[in-house]
C-alpha cells in the first residue's frame, strides 16, 4: 500500500486501529509511552515505581526520625500513629528504615543492572554482528559464566572480594553480563541482515556508524524488556544476598538485612520482617509488570507467543 | 570447552583471595607444621600451572581437598549435605507441578475467567516474592500463630518419616512458589498455543469427542515442552536452595557453602561451587537428551 502524500507533505495518519506490528518495531518514546498508557496495569506498575523512586531519592523528607537514630525507650513497638510501621530492637522506626533501605536497594539494583547491561549489550553487539571468531570466543566466556547458578556465582565473589556494597553491585552485574550477551546477540542476529543495515553498508557506512544507527537502535526492544525483568531480579538478589549478611553491612539498612534482623525476632514482633519483605514484593512487582508492559508495546511477537496466537 | 571454563573459574576462587587463604582461614594461632601441611595437602606449595593439574586430577577421582577448618575431606563434607538439598529441591519441584499443570491448564482452557485472573495475579506475585521472606512468614504463620509445623531442622527419612514429613513442607512451600508460579504461566501459555494449532483444529473437525481431543492432542503437545522448562527449574531450584535452607536450619549443600564463605574455608567452598555448577551443566545436557527423545521432530 502505497500511501497518499496529503497537502504540506505529511505522511497520511495512520487509521485508528491499524494492524497490529509483527515485528520488533523502533522504539519511539512517545509512542511507546502512549500504548504503555493504555495498558492499565503497566501504567499503574510504572507510576507506584515512580513513587518509591521519588521517596527513595528524598528519603529523609518523608521519615520523622533518623533510620539510624536509636531509642531503646521505645524498642519493638508495635505499628501506631506515631510509628506506624513500629519499631525495632534498638527503637529505630521501622518506616524511616525502609525508606532508606529502598534507597540502598534500588541504588544497588539500578548501578548492577546499568553495569551489565553496559558490558552485556556491547558484547552481544560484537558477537551478533561479527559473528564468526569473534562470536566464538565472546559467547564461550559467556556460556562459562552462564554455567554457573546465579545465587552461588554472587556468593563466590563477594567470597573473594568481600562483603560490602560496592562489591555486591560487581557481584549481582556479573551474574547478569551473559544474559544481556544472549539476548542482545539474538536481537542483533535478527536486525543484521536487514535490507536497511545492507544498504547503508553498501552506501560505505562505517561499523560504528551501522551499528550505532542501524543495528543498535532496532535491536534494543528485547534489550529494554530485558532490563526491567532484570531490576527486578536485581532487587531480589540484594536482598538475598544482604539477608546472608554479604551485601549492604549494618548500620545501614537495606530491605534484606532489615529481614535478617527482623528474622531473629520473629516471634515477638512480626513487623520487623513483614514490612521491608512487602517493600520488596511491591518493587519487584511492579518491575516484573511494567516488564510486560513494555514487551507488549515494544515486542509484539512475544506477546503473540506468550498469548498462544491470540487466541 | 564449558567445563574446562567453570574448572578454570573455579580454581583460580582461591588464588583471587587477597593475601595467604591458609593464613587467613587458621587465624592467628596455629603451628608451622599444620600450616605446611594443609598447604601441602591441598596441593598449595606447587607451581600455579601444576596446582590446576593436581586439583583436577584430584577433582576427576572425587577428591576436592581437605577443609581448611574440620581438616575432614570436601567430599565427605558435600556428600553429608547432599542428600537434604536434593530432598528439598525434588519435593519443591514436585509441590510446583502439583499446582501448576492442573491450574494453567484450566487458565487456559477458560481464558479471561475468574480462575484464570486469579491464576495470573497469583503466579505474578509468586515471581516477586523472595523466598526466604516466604519462608519467615510461612514460619511465624503455621510454626509460631498456629503451631502445627516445627520451625526448622531436618531428620533423615529412614528414621521418623512423619518428623521428615513435617519439617519438609514449609521449605518445600518457600522455595516451590517461585517455580509453581514460572511453570503455571509456562503450561498455560502452551496449553492455549496447543489449542490454537491446525491438528487440533482438524481433530475437532473431525468431530472427535472434546475429551479425546483435549487429553490426547491439546494436552500431550502442551506438556511435551513443560519437560524441557521443569528440568530448568531443578536447577535453578539446587542452587536457589541456599537461602532458605540458612532460614530452615536445613543441613544441605547452601548452608555448607555459606559457612565456608562465613569461615574462609575456600576448599569447601570451591568444592561446593563446582559441584553446584556440574549439576547445572548435567541436568541441562540431560534435559536436550531427554526433549530429542520425546519429541521426534528434534531427532534428526
Amino acid at each position: 500500500m502505497t500511501a497518499v502524500p496529503t497537502p504540506g507533505g505529511t505522511p497520511a495518519a495512520p487509521t485508528p486501529g491499524s494492524p497490529i506490528v509483527t515485528r520488533p518495531v523502533r522504539p519511539r518514546w512517545r509512542e511507546t509511552l502512549g500504548l504503555l498508557a493504555r495498558d492499565p496495569t503497566a501504567a499503574i506498575a510504572a507510576v507506584v515505581l515512580l513513587a518509591i523512586i521519588v521517596v527513595a531519592i528524598f528519603d529523609t523528607a518523608f521519615a520523622s526520625q533518623g533510620p539510624n537514630e536509636q531509642d531503646i525507650a521505645n524498642r519493638l513497638q508495635s505499628p501506631s500513629w506515631s510509628h506506624p510501621f513500629g519499631t525495632d530492637d534498638l527503637g529505630r522506626d521501622i518506616l524511616a528504615r525502609v525508606i532508606l533501605g529502598a534507597s540502598v536497594s534500588l541504588k544497588v539494583g539500578f548501578l548492577s543492572v546499568g553495569l551489565a547491561l553496559v558490558v552485556g549489550t556491547l558484547v552481544g553487539l560484537l558477537a551478533g554482528f561479527y559473528g564468526r571468531w569473534v562470536d566464538d570466543v565472546l559467547m564461550r566466556i559467556m556460556d562459562m559464566l552462564f554455567a554457573f547458578p546465579a545465587v552461588l556465582l554472587a556468593i563466590a565473589i563477594l567470597a573473594i572480594r568481600g562483603p560490602g556494597t560496592s562489591n555486591t553491585v560487581i557481584a549481582i552485574a556479573v551474574v547478569y553480563v551473559p544474559i544481556f550477551a544472549r539476548v542482545t546477540r539474538a536481537s542483533v542476529l535478527g536486525v543484521r541482515e536487514e535490507v536497511y543495515v545492507r544498504a547503508s553498508r553498501s552506501v560505505g557506512a562505517s561499523d560504528l556508524r551501522l551499528l550505532t544507527r542501524h543495528v543498535l537502535p532496532n535491536a534494543a526492544p528485547p534489550i529494554i524488556v530485558q532490563t526491567s525483568i532484570s531490576l527486578a531480579f536485581a532487587v531480589l538478589a540484594e536482598a538475598a544476598l544482604s539477608f546472608l549478611g554479604l551485601g549492604t553491612q549494618p548500620p545501614n539498612p537495606s530491605w534484606g538485612l532489615m529481614l535478617a534482623e527482623g528474622n531473629e525476632f520473629i516471634n515477638r514482633a512480626w513487623w520487623l520482617a513483614f514490612f521491608p519483605g512487602i517493600a520488596i514484593v511491591v518493587t519487584v512487582l511492579c518491575f516484573n509488570l511494567l516488564g510486560d508492559g513494555l514487551r507488549d508495546v515494544l515486542d509484539p511477537r512475544q506477546r503473540t507467543l506468550m498469548a498462544g496466537g491470540g487466541r | 570447552m564449558v567445563l574446562v571454563g567453570v574448572s578454570l573459574i573455579v580454581f583460580s576462587l582461591i588464588h583471587l583471595v587477597r593475601g595467604d587463604p591458609v593464613r587467613l582461614a587458621l587465624g592467628t594461632r596455629y603451628s608451622q607444621e599444620t600450616y605446611d601441611a594443609l598447604r601441602h595437602r591441598n596441593g598449595l606449595d606447587l607451581p600455579l600451572v601444576q596446582q590446576y593439574v593436581t586439583w583436577v586430577g584430584r577433582a576427576l577421582t572425587g577428591d576436592l581437598g581437605v577443609s581448611f577448618r574440620s581438616g575432614g575431606t570436601v567430599t565427605s563434607l558435600i556428600g553429608e549435605r547432599l542428600p537434604a538439598t536434593l530432598t528439598l529441591a525434588f519435593a519443591a519441584v514436585f509441590l510446583a507441578l502439583l499446582i501448576a499443570v492442573p491450574l494453567g491448564t484450566v487458565s487456559a482452557l477458560r481464558p479471561r475467567s475468574f480462575i484464570d485472573r486469579f491464576a495470573t495475579v497469583i503466579s505474578q506475585i509468586g515471581i516477586s516474592v523472595p523466598d526466604f521472606w516466604l519462608a519467615i512468614v510461612l514460619i511465624l504463620v503455621f510454626a509460631g500463630t498456629l503451631g502445627w509445623l516445627p520451625t526448622g531442622g531436618y531428620v533423615p527419612l529412614t528414621e521418623d518419616p512423619l518428623g521428615w514429613l513435617e519439617r519438609l513442607v514449609l521449605p518445600a512451600v518457600a522455595t516451590g512458589v517461585v517455580s509453581g508460579s514460572v511453570l503455571t504461566r509456562f503450561v498455560r501459555s502452551s496449553v492455549l498455543e496447543a489449542m490454537g494449532s491446525d491438528h487440533v483444529r482438524t481433530a475437532q473437525a473431525k468431530g472427535l469427542p472434546e475429551r479425546q481431543v483435549f487429553t490426547w492432542h491439546v494436552l500431550r503437545n502442551a506438556l511435551l515442552p513443560l519437560v524441557t522448562v521443569t528440568g530448568v527449574q531443578l536447577a535453578y531450584l539446587l542452587s536457589g536452595v541456599v537461602v532458605v535452607e540458612i532460614v530452615f536450619s536445613w543441613p544441605g549443600l547452601g548452608q555448607l557453602a555459606l559457612q565456608a564463605v562465613r569461615s574462609r574455608d575456600y576448599p569447601v567452598l570451591q568444592g561446593a561451587i563446582l559441584l553446584f555448577a556440574l549439576v547445572f551443566l548435567v541436568i541441562n545436557l540431560l534435559v536436550d537428551l531427554l526433549y530429542s527423545r520425546i519429541d521426534p521432530r528434534i531427532r534428526r
